[in-house]
């Protein structure tokens, strides 16, 4: 019974620990299912994060704080836009840049506004979203298997975690059963057979953003509304990365990005678990050989051992229409 | 790959559209500044006197531009290429390993000035080779090299927290850092050029590895525009249709560009690591990398605007530190904003202010832009 009891621990923080990364690889599923590389999620995550926790904490609102991370997240969403989309810039450098001047802003005016070293101050009850009981949860602790696995895995989640996993099938519906979907597909393959259809090729990657921009902003809210209690400076660590890495892993599926960051995160709350353990077979595993494992599975999948991830056709290149 | 836009003359293309770029850049940052409630000219001032004031401040600023000429040299050297190597900063922080190996081996046997040489091929050779597995999937896997880099940045970082809590870590210290290099792995210090000129300096960093720096700076000019490799490097860069034409061989010259690239990122660590800290440390790197990136656009992927940029941003730095300790609102981080800013502004909307300054050009004289002049009728 414990190690079913230490099962469901794991299993329960490796819930926790894949919401951002779920958010922020649907997030850059839309922009480059629609031929936008967005290496600037962390960044945009990050702005989300700060915006969340400091408006939460100012207007005393957990709404108002997902309104304004989001609010925040888009803004820099379209600065990329305005940048690799109006002006044709390169995509990757305009998400560097994005990522340097979310990385330094937070600091610097969370440092001005609050003056706690960059943190935002210590969200209080009603300022960050709760942990949500379902009926009869406590009830069921003590029927054997299921009990836990209703008490701890399906309920006592906050609403943004479910929010995260019911993006899942959302976005899957809005890609592959809706107009927009069906265009946002093939202006990421075939921008100019769009364009000859009549539709706005810059228009459509511009509310592909946008939609990168929600979620980025949902998942900042997140990481400094749910799973901490307030901003802390860099507090993303690469998980925009982390959801790059998964993006591909997914090779750009919704469904199956859900699975590759699950992965990724029952690797982290592996890893933190088992931090000193030693395993049966291979023996102690080092804290820096699971964190790194994501970023070498995707190493080896990129390099087609595992399957082939093939990227929207046009990602990366800038539309010119005329010729 | 066509540019859309007209020819201007050399100097609006090499001066002018950076400057204006740079200067959009600093003033949306003292934007930032007046956000924060302080006055951004006061803070220009700061930072510009903090950075050239004193000799000691010369010295750190030009300290500081010696371990960014490495890191955007690397970066130009494969963007000749058509590759974005945002790596940089994996490539140096491993190179620390190379380094580090040579100097505990040695640096008790031998004097510096053979140190050095060992250390600068062990840097460069770990550097390369940590380039090389990217290069060699992307020329013969097509995985694509800026996500493959940045995986590596992780896995480099990984490995190094693993050996400099382990293995490279003294036993009975608590510090994650190698032991102390002895004297036979510290480098002369080049202040005294500066005290030539009659400054006084308070123990400053400034090292040999500036005129490694400069030196690599002219050997990337020779590589680039006068070697067949570089023009073979540059031909793929604008259009790896014509290149394979012309018989390069694709994976030759993505494998060869990216261990060059990764080469010159792992001679970056030898500044701060026998330059400065005498021992290699956990995140050592700290950005230098990623300012690379910066320094490389603004620089226009020319070696002298590279040496130019990364004294800029050594200014910045040295600047920044001032200003942090002359406005509290302000901390070091600014710099990371200028940084996101000057790569947003010189190098993703690099060509937004173009076509007003060719229309301006156009109404003085159309023949400057290529455009025929415009002939009334009758006249």
């Amino acid at each position: 019974m414990d190690i079913f009891n230490a099962i469901i621990q794991v299993l329960d923080s490796t819930i926790r620990l894949s919401v951002p990364l779920l958010l922020a690889c649907l997030a850059g599923l839309y922009s480059e299912r629609a031929g936008i590389f967005d290496i600037g999620l962390e960044g945009k995550m990050l702005v989300g994060a700060f915006a969340g926790a400091a408006a939460a904490s100012v207007f005393h609102s957990a709404f108002i704080g997902l309104g304004m991370a989001i609010l925040i997240s888009v803004a820099f969403a379209m600065v990329h836009g305005f940048a690799s989309i109006t002006h044709r810039g390169n995509q990757i450098v305009s998400g560097v840049a994005i990522n340097f001047v979310a990385a330094g802003s937070t600091i610097i005016l969370g440092q001005a506004w609050f003056q706690q070293g960059g943190r935002t101050p210590a969200l209080q009850p009603g300022e960050r979203f709760e942990a949500i009981i379902w009926p009869g949860a406590d009830a069921a602790r003590q029927v054997p298997i299921i009990g836990p696995i209703y008490a701890e895995l399906i309920s006592g989640h906050s609403i943004l975690v479910y929010f995260a996993f019911a993006m899942v099938p959302f976005t899957w519906w809005v890609l592959y059963r809706t107009r927009f979907g069906l265009r946002l597909r093939a202006v990421g393959e075939n921008p100019a057979a769009v364009d000859t259809a009549g539709i706005s090729v810059a228009w459509l990657r511009y509310r592909a953003l946008m939609c990168t921009g929600i979620l980025t902003g949902v998942a900042g809210a997140y990481l400094s509304m749910v799973q901490n209690g307030g901003f802390v400076k860099d507090m993303t660590a690469g998980k925009g990365y982390i959801a790059l890495a998964a993006l591909i892993f997914a090779k750009w599926k919704p469904v199956n990005a859900m699975f590759a960051c699950l992965l990724f995160g029952f690797l982290d709350a592996a890893s933190i678990r088992l931090q000193g353990t030693p395993l049966p077979i291979v023996g102690k595993v080092s804290v820096q050989f699971m964190q790194a494992l994501p970023y070498i599975l995707t190493v080896i999948l990129l390099a087609g051992f595992i399957g082939k991830a093939i990227p929207p056709r046009a990602g990366g290149v800038p539309y010119v229409k005329e010729r | 790959m066509s540019t859309p836009y007209a020819k201007l003359p050399a100097w609006a293309d090499y001066g002018l559209i950076p400057l204006i770029n740079l200067s959009v850049a600093f003033i949306v940052a003292g934007f930032v500044v007046l956000l924060v409630g302080e006055n951004p000219f006061r803070a220009a001032v700061i930072l510009v006197e903090g950075a050239f004031g004193k000799g000691t401040g010369i010295a750190f600023t030009l300290f500081y531009a010696t371990t960014f000429i490495f890191t955007g040299l690397s970066v130009a050297v494969a963007a000749h290429c058509g590759l974005f190597n945002i790596g940089t900063e994996g490539q140096a922080y491993i190179a620390g390993l190379g380094i580090a190996i040579v100097c505990l081996s040695f640096d008790s046997t031998l004097p510096w000035w053979l140190t050095f040489p060992l250390a600068i091929v062990a840097s460069a050779l770990v550097g390369a080779l940590w380039a090389l597995i990217p290069a060699y999937l992307q020329a013969k896997r097509g995985s694509h090299i800026v996500i493959t880099t940045i995986m590596f940045n992780f896995i480099a970082a990984s490995i190094m927290v693993y050996l400099l809590v382990g293995p490279l870590k003294p036993a009975g210290s608590q510090a994650p850092q190698t032991r102390n290099f002895l004297a036979g792995a510290e480098l002369p210090k080049l202040n005294w050029i500066i005290e030539l000129f009659g400054a006084k300096i308070r123990s400053a960093p400034l090292n040999i590895c500036f005129l490694l720096a400069l030196a690599m700076a002219f050997l990337v000019w020779l590589l680039i525009w006068r070697t067949r490799l570089g023009y073979e490097m540059r031909t793929y860069g604008h259009s790896p249709k014509a290149a394979r034409y012309a018989g390069i061989s694709e994976t030759r010259i993505i494998i060869t560009a990216m261990m060059i690239s990764g080469a010159l990122a792992g001679m970056m660590a030898l500044n701060p690591v026998m330059g400065d800290q005498h021992n290699v440390a956990i995140d050592f790197v700290s950005g230098a990398g990623f300012v690379g990136i910066a320094v490389a656009l603004m620089g226009r992927l020319h070696p002298v605007g590279i040496v130019l940029a990364a004294i800029l941003f050594g200014m910045l730095y040295q600047g920044g530190a001032e200003l942090a300790f002359e406005m509290p609102a302000i901390s070091r981080d600014m710099i990371v904003i200028i940084q996101g800013l000057v790569i947003l502004f010189a190098g993703a909307l690099e060509h937004m202010f173009r076509p007003y300054i060719q229309a301006l050009f156009a109404s003085f004289s159309p023949r400057s832009v290529g455009m025929e002049a415009v002939k009334g009728k009758g006249a």
